[in-house]
């Protein structure tokens, strides 16, 4: 039978799904365990009780100094952060989409300036964010707001403009003025791409929010990050970066599965 | 069928990943150095790119590779993880970073400490380090300009839970500096001549308030160096050569290492200015001999100690040994991760080089 042509049953699914991961980790242990030989203060390949030793005094020990716990308060400013800025992108991006996408004298004005903004990097123009909003939470939601909403915008637009011409066409000729052609027919088909494009920029998202949090910053997962690289303390590190992970793909998951309730009927292209 | 061919060549990649890394090479004529971009370490620089590095490996029948990195943190990190012999590195750094991290690491050459090149500029006019009681600072948190805060705090009968600390990227300290909210900084140069020089600023406090505490070295690794003398023969032969030119006012080189620092001639007069390079190896001897070097490097264990830098092993401030010249050793005298030498100096200034 041709390569292409044999698919894994469910058992062998799994077990091809768990290779990589585990070697991944048995490839990671034995060169911490070679390290840790030599040099047992080895700060680069912590061996998992270092990571765990780390861990426990991030999470589940209060901090000296502020009186908190320091991996809760990173991960809810981080999250905060998060959230806020996805809020306002998702918004502003699914605004635009519907305008861009179905009025074409809006289109023919700031379409082209929409595709030029979203070519910016706004790590480039930190200085000027800075000057803008601040050094602040805004300047750090507004990093990742510039970084994601022209993707979406752009994104969603050309939605807009895949739609079929025929149910554009039926639509006006059931009565439906611009205003309820945009309400009833684009943004709904919008809503469920809303979805699936906001999974795809979890990524950038994430990676906007650790540069911001590096900019000035007293608290959030990135800032830690950012903070104990500076003595290479991969024992905090690591752990952080498997919670933020863990973390995207619980996003990543929710929204998945928001998809799935909300638009079942759109299950068949972007699932 | 196919699967089980899949798993034996995962199996073999996975194993040949193993050895790539177990079996490194160790008798070596080849030795890799890295530096980063700071006023008192241009001279690596010049003396790379006119081969008297070069020159003077070929003498002992070595080569070194000397390369520049642009992220001081990671080239202190890629020194650490192994894949470099020696890096540029102040003082504090060596100790937190390759010493607590169980590298043994040797400074072999004390190039200069800071005289002014550290400071903390406060806005307003005639401000002074008490006036930052319940204000924020902004920092890069750990580094050279924390330790200098602190001192500064200490010396002005404060703490740092008097304050706000506020982390910030080394890269965007001056663009910071112009925003509203922020009200005071601790940096290094260049930037803080650039903040400093901002009308209705005020430099609080510098280093040379702190003279010979933050120090700029040359840091070996120490298992290395003693299997090969010749590298730090060698690379102390480069240093001195290129240190008289300077002494000398040498206008190419001071040129070159303007230009490449990326500034103008008279901005780096200015920054070699507030670094007390010691350009003949008699200075730097004495400076590795004085009784004042224990000192200050107790200072920085403690500052290093109370603010956890030094790892979740260490229970006290000289959970790290550090070695003197003449073999005083002061904290763990089973635990020498950090050493100051004077033999290579002692050649130098012996002419034995």
């Amino acid at each position: 039978m041709r390569l292409i042509n044999q698919h894994p049953s469910r058992g062998t699914r799994w077990m091809l799904a768990a290779i990589p991961m585990i070697l991944i980790i048995v490839v990671y242990l034995v060169n911490s365990h070679l390290r840790l030989v030599e040099n047992p203060e080895d700060k680069l390949l912590p061996s998992v009780s270092q990571m765990w030793e780390a861990l426990k005094l991030m999470a589940f020990t209060e901090d000296p100094s502020t009186g908190t716990f320091l991996m809760l308060d990173d991960t809810l400013s981080s999250l905060k952060r998060l959230g806020m800025s996805l809020a306002i992108v998702a918004s502003l991006g699914l605004t635009l989409g519907i305008l861009l996408g179905s009025i074409p004298l809006l289109r023919a004005s700031l379409s082209p300036l929409v595709a030029i903004i979203s070519m910016v990097p706004p790590l480039a123009i930190l200085p000027i964010l800075f000057i803008v909003f601040g050094l602040d939470e805004l300047s750090k939601v507004m990093l990742i707001v510039i970084g994601l909403t022209p993707m979406l915008a752009r994104d969603l637009e050309q939605r807009a403009r895949e739609l079929p011409k025929e149910i554009i066409i039926k639509a006006q000729t059931l009565g439906a003025n611009s205003w309820t052609l945009m309400i009833r027919v684009v943004l709904p088909q919008l809503l469920a791409r809303l979805m699936t494009s906001l999974r795809l920029l979890m990524g950038s998202a994430w990676l906007f929010l650790i540069s911001a949090e590096a900019i000035s910053s007293t608290e959030g997962l990135g800032y830690r990050i950012f903070l104990v690289r500076r003595y290479l303390a991969m024992d905090v590190i690591l752990p952080y970066v498997l919670w933020i992970t863990l973390l995207a793909w619980l996003t990543d998951y929710a929204l998945k599965k928001l998809h799935q309730v909300c638009f079942p009927w759109a299950e068949g292209a972007d699932a | 069928m196919l699967v089980r061919r899949f798993t034996i060549a995962l199996t073999l990649l996975c194993f040949s990943l193993f050895n790539t890394t177990a079996f490194a090479a160790d008798s070596k004529k080849q030795f890799n150095i890295c530096w980063t971009i700071y006023a008192g370490w241009m001279p690596w620089d010049y003396a790379q790119a006119k081969g008297i590095v070069a020159k003077w490996a070929k003498k002992y029948g070595i080569t070194i590779k000397v390369t520049q990195l642009n992220d001081y943190a990671e080239s202190i990190n890629q020194y650490t993880a192994g894949q470099f012999d020696g890096c540029s590195m102040a003082n504090l750094d060596a100790l937190v970073v390759p010493a607590a991290g169980g590298v043994d690491s040797t400074a072999l050459i004390v190039g200069d400490y800071s005289n002014g090149n550290d400071g903390i500029v406060i806005k307003g006019a005639n401000k002074q380090i008490k006036d930052l009681k319940g204000q924020s600072v902004h920092l890069v948190q750990y580094s050279v300009s924390h330790y200098l805060l602190a001192r500064a705090l200490e010396q002005a009968g404060l703490t740092q839970k008097d304050l706000k600390l506020v982390n910030v990227s080394d890269a965007d300290v001056v663009a910071a500096f112009s925003t509203p909210s922020v009200k005071a900084m601790a940096t290094w140069n260049p930037q803080l001549s650039e903040l400093a020089a901002l009308p209705n600023t005020s430099k609080a406090f510098t280093s040379s308030q702190i003279p010979g505490e933050i120090i700029d070295l040359m840091v070996v690794n120490t298992d290395t160096l003693r299997k090969n003398p010749s590298l730090g023969k060698a690379l102390t032969g480069a240093w001195f050569e290129v240190m008289a030119l300077m002494k000398a006012k040498d206008k190419e080189a001071l040129q070159y290492m303007a230009k490449h620092s990326g500034t103008t001639l008279d901005s780096y007069m200015q920054q070699i200015s507030t670094t007390a390079l010691f350009y003949e190896p008699a200075a730097s001897l004495a400076f590795v001999r004085d009784a004042k070097l224990p000192t200050v490097m107790q200072k920085v264990s403690s500052f290093s100690f109370e603010n956890g830098l030094l790892g979740p092993a260490a229970k006290s401030a000289t959970a790290i040994g550090i070695e003197y010249p003449n073999g005083v050793v002061i904290g763990n005298s089973k635990n020498i991760k950090l050493r100051f030498t004077d033999t290579y100096l002692q050649m130098a200034v012996d002419g034995k080089l």
